[in-house]
């Protein structure tokens, strides 16, 4: 057990080193100066001469040591990176990337937590009564569709939930973290209310977005279990369509699946990153949106890479939980 | 003897894309408590959809297009949904194929036990459970402990008398065994049966004992009924079967076995069992009979009774008698 | 003695035709999909063959207009008519999700070949990778890619190469399982053992077995490219003059489209995507159900 710790931490190390590497090189790979760019914005609009703007870019290049030889770059840039120092924001200077993440990822981490398992319970629920052929015609009838989700990302749900939800029916406000004109204040119920209000759309999006892919693989994973011969037997013992379902089939399908929501995490991070620059909710993917509309490429970079380990972190975790779920891995 | 399983004209299709195939084609047969019968034939003649048809098991594309199956009394084809799965395993219960994969691995033996018994009478006190599922563990040979083990903890023999065990949990008066030792190594094939044949006279209930292995199945069953495309061909008592099959499939399928005298030859039958989508008309043997006659091309052979309380569907007795 | 007559009754198979009709029937999904994309495919087609394809872009018809007879889907902001717009922006999305998916393909049928046939240290080194790369989410690398490019050089092309870069993963993978499990099957050991060689064992025996996973990889790696294509456009990050489908919503979210009342904006290519991808998640479906005999329909 002691091993198997310290090979999957060897992996994870290995899985950020290989990020922090890809993250540092690609933008190098692309000549294309971060500073030089930034300021060369800032110089059209804000009407400093040309050679103001060489001396502002050598001060920062000094300063941010992008003067330096490349490989030294990359050395102090994997060090900084283990002291959990992503860089400060051009944009919002002296705030550091860290902080502007910190300050957003509450906002994330509810939305995705509660979409995420909404999505996984209700997705592999309908799967499952999808592949069972005991199950009620109606129930089936119902739950059979939900594949379909599966071919409409969260964000496009997102457009057509604001056309048809808010914007036709007006039944859910367009976007927004709460009402304009309200002062943030945790302690008011009623601000509580306007905030979870605002979720909704977004949190529907995401939701419904993402539970047909569970419905399709639990679909398949049913069909394979049901045809399984424990589940045979468990009908030759006369044993009632519910029990079969709950402790033969549904057991052993949701196995596979604990796996699936691991890898899943990617894909799901980055569609609650692209809803929340959609509807303008002050989580990370406004963060990131901000800085790809205003090229804040330290703030992008650090973005990226954090969500990058965190979503790592957290598959490398669950691999830990797996085993707890099912018997036969426990005892090896 | 009054029998506890009559089998009256059982029939089973399945309907695939490209027809209709009679996978049981009116199939009659009695036991007595206590009696084992081995269910032989080639793969596809319609042992296990027999099995399946029997505890009404058949799933989609297959149905059962007709006939009874009366146990102890009353008639399985009759009952309503409710009430068969209440007659699974107390009435009539079922010894798996694939005896590796039969248990459910996620959960331990002792569950699957509970859940069996609680299924068919909620009255039952938890230990009073707990006591019948040990007891029929101690009588197929596993102790007791192995009700708090899961699946992946046992042997393949060790599983399958798990099976067993479970089969027997309600005393039912029929038991069925597909192929019980298929998977299994010839010892452990014939502890299994020992265990079969134990339990079985403990509770005195008929078996159905199905398999390709016939030197097994001689050692163990009193009756042996022949099958071809979903019919009986020949029933006899084991000693009649394997010193003077009367039906050519029967002798033929005898003669097939290898044995010490004829060393180093082997009898094949000719020919190959026909598609069950497009049997041959009259008796379905008839295109690789040895002694096939006119009327064996058009008429369906009766099935006839003949001395030895032998059953036999073959137009050469059918005259005779 | 008779004769024994070993001739098989002649079983009257159905026609090729009605059997592939039949399993249509059953398999729905994979006949509503390429239904689906078969009219898209139409309607493409008849659109750039008459409609006059300078209207993509901005500044050519009347700004702001609702959906009319003169313009079917309306106009945006910037002056496009947009239901030119959708069909240049249909072609270029099928030309990313071709050229990605064949592309993604192709990479993962070859490295998983090697992986799973030469094995060794090149097996390692291509599972080690693809393993190392799984948990980094490939959005997020495009992102950096497609961000870290000038806009002004980012076109369809780069687009599909940023999406192929970290999406062959997925195809290697697969088909190397699927070449390892063949590599075991008989008729491949009598092969080389009547002495044909490795190119030739991996042509004539191997790949035509391969076809079906081959398949249904291409249409998972041309869903996943029109999927990723869409997120990186709609983030900002895709080639901004051209009127792809997610470069619109793209456009119309920056002018906070139903804030303003032009609803038809960001809606019309929504649903035109959702079409897209949804007939290609039939299709996969289907495929997958053809390729894995296991999950196919009992019923």
């Amino acid at each position: 057990m002691i091993k198997l710790i310290i090979r999957r931490l060897l992996f994870l190390i290995t899985v950020i080193w290989a990020a922090s590497t890809i993250v540092f090189f690609i933008p190098r790979i692309s000549q294309k100066n971060p500073v030089r760019e930034r300021f060369a914005t800032l110089a059209i609009s804000g009407g400093f001469s040309p050679k103001d703007l060489e001396v502002i870019i050598a001060s920062y290049n000094t300063k941010f040591g992008l003067d330096k030889p490349l490989f030294e770059q990359y050395t102090d840039y994997l060090s900084s990176i283990s002291r959990f120092d992503l860089g400060v924001s051009y944009n919002k200077y002296p705030r550091t990337v860290l902080e502007l993440i910190m300050d957003s990822l509450p906002w994330t981490i509810v939305l995705l937590l509660v979409t995420t398992v909404l999505s996984f319970v209700i997705g592999n629920l309908l799967g499952a009564i999808a592949a069972w052929p005991r199950a009620p015609r109606w129930l089936r009838t119902f739950a059979t569709p939900f594949i379909l989700l599966q071919g409409v990302p969260p964000v496009l749900m997102g457009v057509l939930l604001l056309f048809f939800i808010g914007f036709k029916l007006k039944l859910a406000p367009l976007g927004g973290a709460y009402s304009t004109g309200v002062i943030p204040d945790w302690s008011s119920l009623t601000f509580i209310w306007d905030v979870v209000w605002h979720q909704i759309l977004p949190g529907l999006a995401l939701l419904l977005g993402s539970v047909g892919g569970w419905t399709l693989s639990m679909r398949g994973m049913g069909i394979t279990i049901q045809g399984e011969d424990y589940v045979n037997f468990a009908e030759h013992k006369g044993l009632g369509g519910y029990t079969i379902f709950k402790d033969y089939y549904l057991r052993n399908a949701l196995l596979p699946q604990a796996t699936g929501l691991a890898l899943a995490l990617g894909g799901v991070v980055v569609s609650a990153i692209v809803i929340e620059s959609q509807f303008g909710l002050p989580g990370i993917g406004r963060v990131l949106d901000a800085a790809i509309r205003s090229n804040d490429f330290l703030v992008i970079y650090g973005v990226v890479l954090f969500v990058t380990i965190a979503v790592a972190t957290l598959m490398v975790l669950m691999e830990f939980i797996y085993p707890l779920l099912d018997p036969r891995i426990r005892n090896e | 003897m009054t029998p506890v399983l009559q089998i009256k004209n059982l029939q089973v299709s399945y309907y695939t894309d490209a027809g209709r195939a009679r996978a049981l084609d009116g199939v009659d047969l009695t036991l007595t408590a206590g009696e084992k019968l081995g269910l032989v034939g080639e793969s596809g003649s319609g042992k296990s959809t027999m099995a399946l048809a029997m505890m009404r098991m058949i799933k989609p594309p297959g149905r059962i297009e007709g006939g009874q199956v009366i146990v102890d009394g009353t008639d399985l084809m009759t009952l309503s949904e409710q009430t068969m799965l209440k007659a699974r395993l107390s009435k009539i219960a079922y010894i798996p194929q694939g005896a590796m994969n039969s248990l459910n691995p996620v959960t331990r033996i002792g569950a699957q036990m509970v859940d069996a018994i609680k299924a068919h009478d909620e009255g039952s006190s938890r230990a009073d459970i707990d006591r019948r599922c040990k007891l029929a563990l101690e009588s197929v040979d596993l102790s007791s402990s192995v009700f708090k083990m899961y699946a992946h903890e046992l042997s393949g023999g060790m599983k399958q008398r798990a099976c067993i065990a479970i089969s027997i949990l309600l005393k039912p008066k029929v038991i069925i065994a597909d192929e019980p030792t298929s998977a299994l190594d010839v010892v452990t094939q014939r502890q299994v049966m020992e265990t079969i044949d134990r339990v079985q006279k403990q509770i005195g209930a008929a078996v159905i004992l199905i398999g390709h292995d016939m030197g097994l199945m001689a050692q163990f069953v009193d009756k042996v009924a022949v099958m071809y495309t979903g019919r009986i061909m020949e029933l006899s008592s084991v000693r009649d079967m394997f010193t003077d099959p009367k039906h050519p499939y029967a002798q033929a399928l005898i003669r097939s076995l290898p044995n010490l005298e004829n060393k180093g030859v082997f009898n094949g039958i000719p020919g190959m069992a026909p598609a069950l989508l497009q049997l041959p008309g009259g008796c379905a043997f008839h295109p690789r009979c040895s002694k096939v006659m006119e009327n064996c091309k058009t008429q369906r052979p009766p099935s006839t009774n003949i001395s030895g309380g032998r059953i036999l569907e073959c137009h050469l007795y059918s005259e005779k008698a | 003695m008779t004769t024994v007559s070993l001739a098989q009754p002649e079983i009257i198979q159905p026609s090729r035709l009605t059997l592939i009709f039949r399993y249509m029937r059953r398999n729905k999904g994979l006949a509503v999909g390429l239904f689906i994309l078969l009219l898209l495919v139409i309607f493409t087609v008849y659109g750039m063959a008459t409609a006059d394809l300078k209207h993509a872009y901005p500044i050519t018809v009347k700004s702001k207009q609702p959906p009319s007879w003169e313009f079917p889907l309306g106009t945006d902001f910037f002056g496009r008519d947009l239901y030119v717009a959708m069909i240049v922006g249909l072609k270029e999305t099928a030309l990313i999700g071709l050229l990605a998916g064949g592309l993604g393909t192709m990479v993962g049928v070859v490295l998983g070949f090697i992986s799973a046939y030469f094995g060794g240290w090149l097996d390692m080194i291509i599972k080690g990778i693809c393993q190392i790369l799984t948990p980094i989410p490939a959005l997020l690398i495009q992102i950096i890619i497609a961000g870290s490019l000038d806009k002004r050089d980012v076109t369809i092309y780069t687009m599909a190469f940023v999406v192929v870069l970290l999406a062959w993963m997925g195809p290697t993978l697969v088909i190397r399982a699927q070449v390892l499990t063949m590599k075991e099957r008989q008729f491949v050991s009598v092969a080389k053992l009547s002495g044909m060689g490795d190119l030739g064992i991996i042509f004539s025996e191997i790949l035509p077995n391969l076809l079906p996973f081959i398949a249904a990889s291409f249409v998972n790696q041309v869903f996943y490219a029109v999927f990723a294509s869409f997120y990186l456009a709609v983030l900002g990050l895709g080639p901004l003059r051209e009127p792809l489908l997610g470069n619109t919503i793209w456009a119309a979210q920056g002018q906070s489209a139903f804030f303003n009342n032009w609803w038809w904006w960001p809606l019309f290519p929504a649903l035109a995507l959702v079409l897209v991808l949804g007939s290609l998640a039939l299709i996969n479906m289907g495929m997958d159900e053809l390729a894995n005999p296991r999950v196919r329909k009992t019923e």
